[in-house]
């Protein structure tokens, strides 16, 4: 029992940074009609710009943790502008391959920045430690992670329900002419959908970073993770990509501590059930 | 049009007679540069069926190339087996790893087919990497020595310029199937494809099957390919079958232009000599090949040779 809970903890964080991830990824897509295939290395960004500022620095990791989202929605906006903004009335295939391009100069430029080898980053004083719940003794930071992706997913969706500027970014995804009609400044909302899906993806690497080994190999490896997601949950799909999440955190969690041999392929078995049995994903609509 | 066909394939016999008797005057260091961009054309010429011509993009073709590496690699170790017989266990073994993983990606288009070929592509990488007592782990597969050729051929292959000639009658005989296939009927229905689906599935050809023929070609030929590159580099690693690999073929279909049958083998040739010329003075190759794939479908998606043939086309 005590094992069961420990894993479905772990389940729960690993599905929360999967989340942000999967959703940033999501809303980009929703409204760019772009799959980012730089997101993973975004994230990636996150994780050492958290590490630069909050090791090296000596400033605190909370303010690495504001820091880290906005240089990444800053490097973001960047990018929109010089690139992705020239390819929107391109085929998609356009915008896959910019984005891949994208993913191996990311990739590179940390490499040469950081190097090859491994960071860590502490998790700060008042989240390390353990706290007794459930019967069991759970780490502050999983917890911290769990309550993060919950405040982060509760909000977009009020973001996106409840304002007038997530409406307006709603709007831009459903038709780009009449929002353009109706006086919305579609370029702007454009780039500041890439940013904040940017922004999302700074701010998991940020939260992932006292909890994962900081590498070059990392914005790979949550890209395939965060695709499995989408596959799984749907793509496009709000709940889809938090379900898909849970989902997939839930195969890592228990499948590493019960079966540890099967482990690396079990999402992919899981991803493709999910193709066989209902090929646009558990909660998506269409399949294009 | 005909008299252009014609003075093209009298140019490519040239090159190729020229290729043959590289070995005769050129020191060894360039016949492995023409051995590598051989071998990694014929990837990307393969890669191309399904990105230029049935018009969907795999970012896990890796897979297949190391596949067919890591097939040939282990035959030669294990069971000593002729070349011959190594190379069509790749070609198979490329084409079958391709039937697997096909059958899950193109029951999706455009944007899943994507993400689920890099998916797949990263699961056989894991797993080359991490089932250590079969594939070695990260230090792959070495120490495979290449006896003979088979088919009854005496090939001294421990020499590389035999090495390289064969590579070159191989990657021959394979473009020029590959080339069939192209503007065979079934090559026509794959452009089709690529232009227009609904088009195609209206007349009443199942689309998603000739994805998935599109993709198993595809996969055995760029397993052939990478059969051929493990005893060029006396190596199969899990690099072979990293998503970074699987970007090579889109950069070189890129660079010389997917909507012709050539375009792959030129942007090999442009890759390979970039990739020398650059990695002499710097190891940050990757970021100037992410600069150049950015820059290329930015300002020339159709590619160098593409973007030549328009100009010509435009004047005559």
């Amino acid at each position: 029992m005590e094992s069961f809970i420990a894993a479905l903890m772990n389940s729960l964080a690993l599905g929360m940074l999967l989340f942000l991830i999967a959703i940033g990824l999501n809303i980009i897509f929703g409204v760019l009609n772009i799959i980012n295939f730089a997101h993973g290395a975004l994230y990636m960004l996150g994780a050492y710009i958290t590490y630069t500022v909050a090791v090296l620095t000596g400033v605190s990791f909370w303010i690495a943790l504001f820091a880290a989202p906005l240089i990444v929605a800053a490097i973001a906006v960047v990018i929109e502008r010089v690139m992705l903004h020239r390819i929107y009335d391109r085929p998609i295939t356009d915008s896959l391959l910019l984005t891949f391009a994208l993913l191996l100069i990311i990739d590179e430029t940390v490499r040469w920045i950081w190097g090859s080898t491994i960071h860590v980053v502490d998790p700060p004083a008042s989240l390390s430690g353990t706290v007794r719940l459930l019967g069991i003794q759970q780490p502050v930071y999983g917890l911290f992670v769990i309550a993060m992706g919950l405040i982060v997913g509760l909000g977009l969706w009020g973001f996106f329900s409840g304002t007038r500027a997530g409406r307006v970014m709603r709007a831009a995804a459903i038709d780009r002419k009449m929002s353009r009609l109706v006086g919305i400044d579609v370029p702007l909302v454009f780039t500041a959908v890439f940013a904040f899906g940017a922004g999302i993806a700074g701010f998991g690497g940020a939260i992932a970073a006292p909890i994962r080994a900081i590498s070059p190999a990392m914005g790979a490896n949550i890209i395939v993770e965060s695709f499995i997601v989408v596959v799984i949950g749907g793509l496009g799909s709000f709940p889809g990509a938090f379900l898909g999440a849970l989902i997939l955190g839930a195969i890592n969690g228990f499948g590493s501590r019960y079966l540890p041999e099967l482990n690396l392929v079990m999402p992919y078995i899981g991803m493709a059930l999910v193709l066989l049995l209902k090929p646009q994903g558990l909660m998506g609509r269409t399949a294009s | 049009m005909s008299r252009r066909a014609g003075l093209i394939t009298a140019l490519i016999a040239v090159i190729l007679v020229a290729l043959w008797f590289l070995p005769a005057w050129a020191p060894y260091f360039y016949i492995f540069v023409a051995a590598e961009i051989l071998i990694l054309g014929l990837f990307a010429a393969g890669f191309n069926l399904v990105f230029g011509y049935t018009g969907m993009l795999s970012l896990g073709h890796a897979a297949f190339f190391g596949f067919g590496a890591y097939v040939t690699a282990m035959l030669l170790l294990h069971f000593d087996t002729p070349l011959a017989f190594a190379l069509i266990a790749s070609l198979a073994g490329g084409g079958l790893l391709a039937l697997v993983i096909g059958f899950f990606c193109v029951r999706l288009t455009e944007v899943y087919f994507t993400m689920l070929t890099l998916a797949f592509g990263m699961m056989v990488f894991s797993v080359a990497q991490q089932w250590r007592s079969f594939t070695g782990g990260s230090d792959g597969i070495t120490g495979f020595a290449v006896g003979s050729f088979g088919l009854g051929l005496d090939l001294t292959l421990g020499n590389p310029a035999v090495y390289y000639q064969l590579t070159l009658v191989i990657v021959t005989l394979a473009g020029l199937c590959l080339y069939l296939i192209t503007i065979s009927p079934f090559g026509l229905i794959l452009r089709a494809m690529a232009e227009n689906p609904e088009r195609v599935a209206f007349t009443g050809i199942p689309v998603r099957r000739y994805r998935l023929y599109s993709f198993v070609i595809s996969g055995a030929f760029s397993g052939l390919a990478g059969g051929l590159f493990a005893p060029f580099t006396r190596v199969a690693s899990p690099e072979t079958l990293h998503w970074s690999q699987s970007a090579e073929p889109v950069l070189m279909s890129i660079l010389g232009g997917s909507a012709t049958f050539l375009g792959p083998f030129i942007g090999s040739a442009i890759f390979v000599l970039l990739e020398t010329w650059i990695t002499s003075f710097t190891d940050r190759w990757m970021l100037f090949l992410g600069i150049v794939l950015a820059l290329m479908v930015m300002y020339l998606r159709r590619g160098l040779l593409g973007t030549a043939l328009d100009r010509l086309t435009k004047r005559g």
